[in-house]
C-alpha cells in the first residue's frame, strides 16, 4: 500500500481521473498544448480555459533511485522510483513495477497502482519487446 | 554599478558551535550568531534596520528583534527554495542596501535540524501549498520523499550519460573531509575519510547515494552583516566587498526535483548566473581564488563545477580526479570541509568561511586569496577585497 496523493485545487483532476483508471494532463483550449504539472494557467498563450486530454501511458524511463535510509514512508517497502518521459513530451515522476531493476532508457506503459485511502496512482510497467 | 562608496560590503559575520544536539532554542541560536556577527564587525545590534533570512527559517524577525534590542526595522525579506536561499540572501542584501532600503542588513539562518527535527527525513507534515513545496504532490505518493532521493533522481540521466560512477562521488566526499579535518570548527574535525571508507558507507538512496555523499545535519546558527562601503571603512574588520551577485530561475525548473525542463545534463540556472556576473561583477567563478559551491549532495558539485563553468560539460568528474579542487589546486573548494565536512547550516556557512578567506583568517587559508565565488545552484555571487 501508499501513501494518497496530495490533492490541490488546481490538480484534483489528475487524481480524480486515477481513480477512475484513466490517465490525463491538463490541456489549453485554445493553443492545444499539455502541461504537467497541471497549473491554472497556461504558460503560452496565459488562458485560463483548460480541458482534460487522455494520454497514451506510454512512456520512457529518464531515471531511477529507490530510497533506502530512511525507507519511503506509508509503504511497507521502498518502491523503485521512475522519472519517466510520456509519449507526448511531458516529464513525471511515478513507480516502476517489476522484478528486475530498470535500465535508463526502457520503454514502459501507465497502470494504476491503488493508495491506503481508496484512491489510486499512475505508476508503470516495462514494455516487453 | 554602484560608485566604490556605495558598493555593499560584508563587514561581520558570526557563527554558533555546530552540533547535533544544540541544547538550546533555534531563535536562541539565531540571536546568538546575530550578536556574534555585531561584535565581530563592531556595530552595535540596536542599529540592525535591514533583515533577511529563509522562508524555511523558524525564528520570527519581531523576535529576533526582541532579543537583539533592534530599534527600528526599515526592511525585511524572506527567500524561497530551500537551500538555493543561502547565495540568494547575498543578491539581496547587496540590492537592499545599495538601493538605500536600510543601512545595517542582517541574514541569519539557525536551525536544529539533527536534534529538534530532521531535515533529511520524509516531511509528512508539509503543507503542499506553502514553503517552496508544491512539488511535494508529485513525489510523495511515489516514495521519493527525502532530499536524497529527489536529488539522486535529478542527476541520473546526468550521471548515465558521462558514465560517473561512486567512486567518482566518493572523491569529492574526500576532498571535502579532507579540509575539515584541519578546520577545527568543523563537525568532522581530524576526521578525515579514504575512498574505501566511502565505497563501503551505507546506501542512502539507490543506486547513487551513500552515506558520504551527504551533507550532514546540524544544529547550529550562522548571520552576516552587510553595509555600505562608506560605512564600512569605520569598522572594526577589513570590508569584503559584493563584487556581483546573481540569481536566475529559468521556467519550468525546480531547485532539487528539478525534473521537468531543459535536457536534465546541462545546469541552465547556474549557467545564466555565471554569465550575469562574467559582466557584473568582471570576472568569471573560474578566475576567482577559492570556490564555496553548495555541496548538498556530491553530484552537485559535478553539476555545478559545469553550470559555473569551471569546465566543460561532462568534464567535472575527471577535473575533480586531476586534483583542481585541493587546497593547494586551481579551484580550492570549501577549505571549511563544506556542508559534509564542517556542518550543514543550509549553506550559510560556507558564506562566512568565504569572508574568512578574503581577510586572510580561515583555518586553512588559501594564499593570497584575493576573490571568492560563493554558490547555491539558481544564485552565485563574488566576493573580494
Amino acid at each position: 500500500m501508499r501513501p494518497d496523493p496530495i490533492q490541490r485545487i488546481d490538480t484534483a483532476f489528475f487524481w480524480e481521473a486515477c481513480a477512475r483508471g484513466e490517465f490525463v494532463a491538463q490541456k489549453c483550449e485554445p493553443c492545444n498544448k499539455l502541461w504537467h504539472p497541471p497549473r491554472p494557467m497556461c504558460p503560452d498563450c496565459h488562458s485560463l480555459e483548460k480541458s482534460v486530454a487522455t494520454l497514451s501511458g506510454n512512456a520512457k524511463v529518464l531515471s531511477w533511485v529507490r530510497q533506502v535510509r530512511p525507507a519511503s514512508y506509508g509503504f511497507q517497502e521502498s518502491p523503485i522510483v521512475i522519472l519517466v518521459e510520456l509519449e507526448e513530451g511531458l516529464r513525471m515522476v511515478s513507480n516502476w513495477i517489476g522484478e528486475t531493476l530498470p535500465q535508463i532508457g526502457d520503454d514502459v506503459k501507465v497502470e494504476f497502482a491503488p493508495t491506503s485511502g481508496g484512491k489510486a496512482v499512475p505508476v508503470f510497467k516495462k514494455v516487453s519487446a | 554599478m554602484p560608485a566604490a562608496h556605495e558598493q555593499a560590503c560584508i563587514v561581520g559575520i558570526g557563527q554558533t558551535e555546530f552540533s547535533k544536539a544544540s541544547g538550546r532554542s533555534e531563535q536562541q541560536l539565531a540571536a546568538e550568531a546575530v550578536l556574534k556577527a555585531c561584535q565581530d564587525a563592531g556595530i552595535d545590534p540596536k542599529s540592525i534596520d535591514g533583515m533577511l533570512t529563509f522562508d524555511l527559517d523558524n525564528s520570527d524577525e519581531v523576535d529576533i528583534m526582541r532579543s537583539l534590542g533592534c530599534e527600528a526595522i526599515k526592511y525585511t525579506a524572506r527567500l524561497p527554495q530551500g537551500g538555493a536561499s543561502s547565495v540568494s540572501t547575498i543578491v539581496h542584501g547587496k540590492h537592499a542596501v545599495e538601493a538605500g532600503f536600510c543601512d545595517v542588513m542582517v541574514i541569519w539562518r539557525a536551525m536544529n535540524e539533527r536534534s529538534q527535527y530532521r531535515f533529511g527525513q520524509p516531511h509528512h507534515s508539509m503543507s503542499p501549498d506553502a514553503h517552496s513545496s508544491t512539488f511535494m504532490e508529485w513525489c510523495f505518493p511515489f516514495g521519493a520523499q527525502t532530499p536524497a532521493a529527489w536529488e539522486a533522481l535529478s542527476c541520473g540521466p546526468y550521471m548515465h550519460k558521462f558514465g560517473v560512477t561512486s567512486e567518482d562521488l566518493g572523491r569529492i566526499a574526500v576532498t571535502f573531509r579532507k579540509a575539515a579535518a584541519t578546520n577545527p570548527a568543523a563537525w568532522f574535525y581530524g576526521k578525515p575519510i579514504t575512498l574505501d571508507d566511502h565505497q563501503s558507507s551505507r546506501w542512502i538512496v539507490e543506486p547513487t547515494l551513500r552515506l558520504l555523499d551527504c551533507c550532514q545535519e546540524s544544529d547550529g546558527g550562522v548571520a552576516i552583516l552587510i553595509t555600505r562601503a562608506d560605512r564600512a571603512k569605520d569598522l572594526k574588520q577589513v570590508a569584503v566587498r559584493i563584487l556581483g551577485a546573481e540569481y536566475s530561475m529559468l521556467f519550468n525548473h525546480e531547485i532539487i526535483s528539478d525534473f521537468y525542463a531543459g535536457d536534465l545534463i546541462r545546469t541552465e540556472n547556474s549557467e545564466s548566473v555565471a554569465d550575469k556576473l562574467a559582466v557584473t561583477a568582471g570576472l568569471a567563478p573560474k578566475e576567482t581564488d577559492v570556490a564555496m559551491i553548495y555541496d548538498n549532495f556530491t553530484p552537485q558539485i559535478l553539476r555545478q563545477l559545469e553550470g559555473f563553468k569551471y569546465c566543460g560539460i561532462g568534464e567535472a568528474k575527471d577535473y575533480v580526479a586531476d586534483g583542481h579542487l585541493e587546497l593547494d589546486g586551481t579551484t580550492p573548494l570549501s577549505p571549511n570541509g563544506g556542508l559534509m565536512g564542517e556542518g550543514y547550516i543550509h549553506g550559510m556557512n560556507n558564506i562566512t568561511e568565504g569572508v574568512r578567506q578574503i581577510r586572510g583568517t580561515a583555518a586553512n587559508q588559501i594564499k593570497n586569496a584575493q576573490t571568492a565565488f560563493l554558490a547555491s545552484g539558481v544564485a552565485g555571487a563574488i566576493i573580494g577585497r
